[in-house]
């Protein structure tokens, strides 16, 4: 289910700038789960510098052999299938990078992301970006970019937002968002994406706790 | 303690990803040993067979426990003309997930067996009779005891790995309960945390096949110089039913009739008839019914959580070795959810633990033949067992 947004020449970069936010973020020796942690790198990359421990749950195959053979702990799991078996506050935080949209019901599965977390962050590409908003209005077609490359009728992206409708959901929830980060579909991070982010920032990049 | 006996030899040329010729040893234990059903077993005796250089600081032994009808013959041949190499030769060999160029790999036939090891088929040393019928009921947990014993005796100061499927994934599982510093790494294929009611029952049909053969004569039939064969072949058939799924028997098998039509009598006429009686009886020429009941018993009263209050999150929480748990989803005998229900234990646990649940057409069979993906992720886990304990 995890198809990732981003296309495979970013996927190779030597660590993904999302996830070296990400691990920013991420406190020393923090127990960590990771919603469709890809091939692992993250988590790898997690316990190398942070000395984290965690879970990864996956659904592909090739990604679940990757990463059992770099030595991170995954489990087989449909995301959409919920997290009910985890009890709350289970880990320190929460990962789901580029998952957001491709889950059946996602604010249920942030809800549940943030009862078995203490915290969580949340990556996802951002619909409002002005290449989409161009492309949907100069051709009338959904837009196909750099980070949603794929048709309207083969991608895995079936809930697509923009930084201020995830922001929205996060407010009505009563989520607090303790920092944000953009970045371009290379996840590179400029001056740029702090002015006007919803128009300029590719990739969103949120570190949430819910009060509740 | 000593390895005094030692299998057939020959030589031949065999795939080069074979361990090639192997032999069994047989290990003596005088100490005695005592069981979980009270009785104590004086001395015993284990049949063992090694595959791989143990290496200079003793790291890298991997135990293989062997599921219902298994023994210690898990890869290799004996012989030149052997057509069939041992159980698990899809998983043990040269460049195969247990990597016997890596790992000291040690297998064996349990207690209670009938292929070597201390069992109904042996003396019993207080009558110099074989013990037939009398030879106690034997549990996972006594398995790992005497298992741990042969670790002892082979000098290997803690397991790289255990590794089992199905019934062995269990016994992998209590190693790892039981003797949490002794094992570095678990294994446990198609298992589960205990078995179900569904399982329990079949395995009673099973063994009320042999129970009522005429000729089991309580036990006795060696010393009658009878044999329950249809007891024994009927049990083996129950389990072959239960080994495959609907869709890879119907796949295997069809419905088609041999002769083309009906031919109104009871002979085999549907190919899965003659496959069921073909397992059967082949089975009876090499496993003993007395052990067949005891395997049964040691599958049924599995189960870890017993002592833990029936918490099997704390059951798991004894436990220090990372663990993998592969399932298969057309087995139905012991179900992914079965393993899933161990992967959430172990997640609740806050043990190491990773899962993949392998898509694959046979069923619970799927455990010994070479599944890509299965073979994948086992042999990635593996490699990393090895990186971590040269």
């Amino acid at each position: 289910m995890i198809t990732p947004a981003l296309s495979p020449q970013t996927e190779s970069m030597a660590l993904r700038t999302d996830y070296q936010v990400i691990s920013e973020w991420i406190p020393r020796g923090a127990r960590v789960l990771d919603l469709g942690c890809g091939d692992g790198e993250l988590l790898a990359h997690l316990a190398r510098v942070r000395d984290v421990r965690g879970y990864g749950l996956e659904l592909d195959m090739a990604n679940i052999r990757q990463c059992v053979a770099r030595g991170v702990n995954v489990i087989q799991r449909d995301l959409d299938e919920g997290l009910a078996d985890f009890a709350k506050d289970s880990f320190d935080i929460v990962v789901m990078s580029q998952a957001l949209q491709v889950v059946q019901e996602p604010d249920a599965l942030l809800a549940e992301m943030l009862r078995v977390g203490h915290r969580g962050i949340v990556t996802f590409p951002n619909f409002g970006h002005w290449s989409t908003r161009w492309q949907f209005a100069w051709s009338g077609r959904m837009p196909r970019t750099r980070t949603l490359p794929d048709h309207w009728y083969d991608t895995a992206n079936i809930h697509l937002c923009t930084l201020k409708d995830f922001e929205d959901l996060c407010r009505q929830r009563g989520y607090r968002v303790i920092r944000s980060a953009m970045t371009d579909a290379r996840h590179r991070r400029s001056a740029g994406h702090r002015l006007l982010p919803n128009l300029r920032a590719e990739v969103g990049i949120y570190l949430l706790e819910d009060p509740a | 303690m000593r390895a005094d006996d030692t299998g057939p030899a020959g030589h031949s040329t065999w795939p080069t990803d074979s361990v090639g010729q192997v032999r069994w040893e047989d290990f003596e234990f005088v100490d005695p040993l005592a069981l979980e059903c009270g009785q104590t077993l004086p001395r015993y005796t284990l049949r063992v067979e090694r595959y791989g250089e143990l290496n200079a600081d003793r790291s890298n032994a991997v135990l293989i426990c062997h599921a219902l009808s298994g023994d210690h013959h898990a890869a290799g041949y004996y012989r030149a003309d052997e057509r069939k190499p041992g159980w698990w030769d899809a998983c043990i060999g040269p460049g195969k997930p247990i990597d016997t160029n890596r790992f000291h790999v040690v297998s064996l036939n349990n207690l209670g067996g009938c292929a070597g090891s201390s069992g109904p088929l042996t003396a019993n040393p207080a009558t110099g009779q074989p013990w037939g019928p009398d030879f106690p009921i034997v549990t996972v947990r006594d398995w790992v005891q005497s298992q741990n014993r042969l670790r002892q005796a082979l000098g290997i100061p803690h397991w790289a790995a255990v590794i089992g499927g199905s019934l062995g994934g269990m016994q992998a599982l209590q190693w790892g309960i039981d003797f949490p510093d002794l094992v570095r790494h678990v294994v446990a294929i198609a298992a589960a945390p205990r078995l179900s009611t569904q399982n329990i029952a079949f395995n009673e049909v099973a063994r009320q096949a042999i129970l009522t053969d005429p000729d089991f004569c309580d036990g006795h039939y060696r010393r009658e110089g009878r044999n329950p064969a249809r007891g024994l072949m009927l049990a083996r058939m129950l389990g072959h039913i239960t080994y495959l799924s609907d869709a890879a028997m119907a796949n295997k098998f069809g419905r088609e009739l041999i002769s083309g039509k009906p031919g109104f009598s009871f002979a085999p006429e549907f190919q899965v008839e003659s496959y069921l009686r073909y397992q059967g009886s082949q089975f009876i020429d090499r496993f003993d019914a007395n052990s067949y009941l005891r395997m049964t018993k040691a599958l049924d009263y599995f189960d870890p959580a017993r002592e833990f209050g029936g918490d099997l999150d704390a059951t798991l929480r004894q436990m220090q070795a990372r663990t993998l748990f592969i399932a298969f989803t057309r087995d139905w005998r012991f179900s992914p959810e079965r393993s899933e229900e161990l992967v959430r234990a172990a997640l609740r646990a806050g043990r190491d633990v990773s899962y993949a649940c392998i898509d694959s057409p046979l069923g619970h069979d799927d455990f010994l033949v070479p599944v890509p993906d299965y073979l994948a992720v086992f042999g990635g886990y593996m490699a990393r067992v090895a990186e971590t304990c040269l």
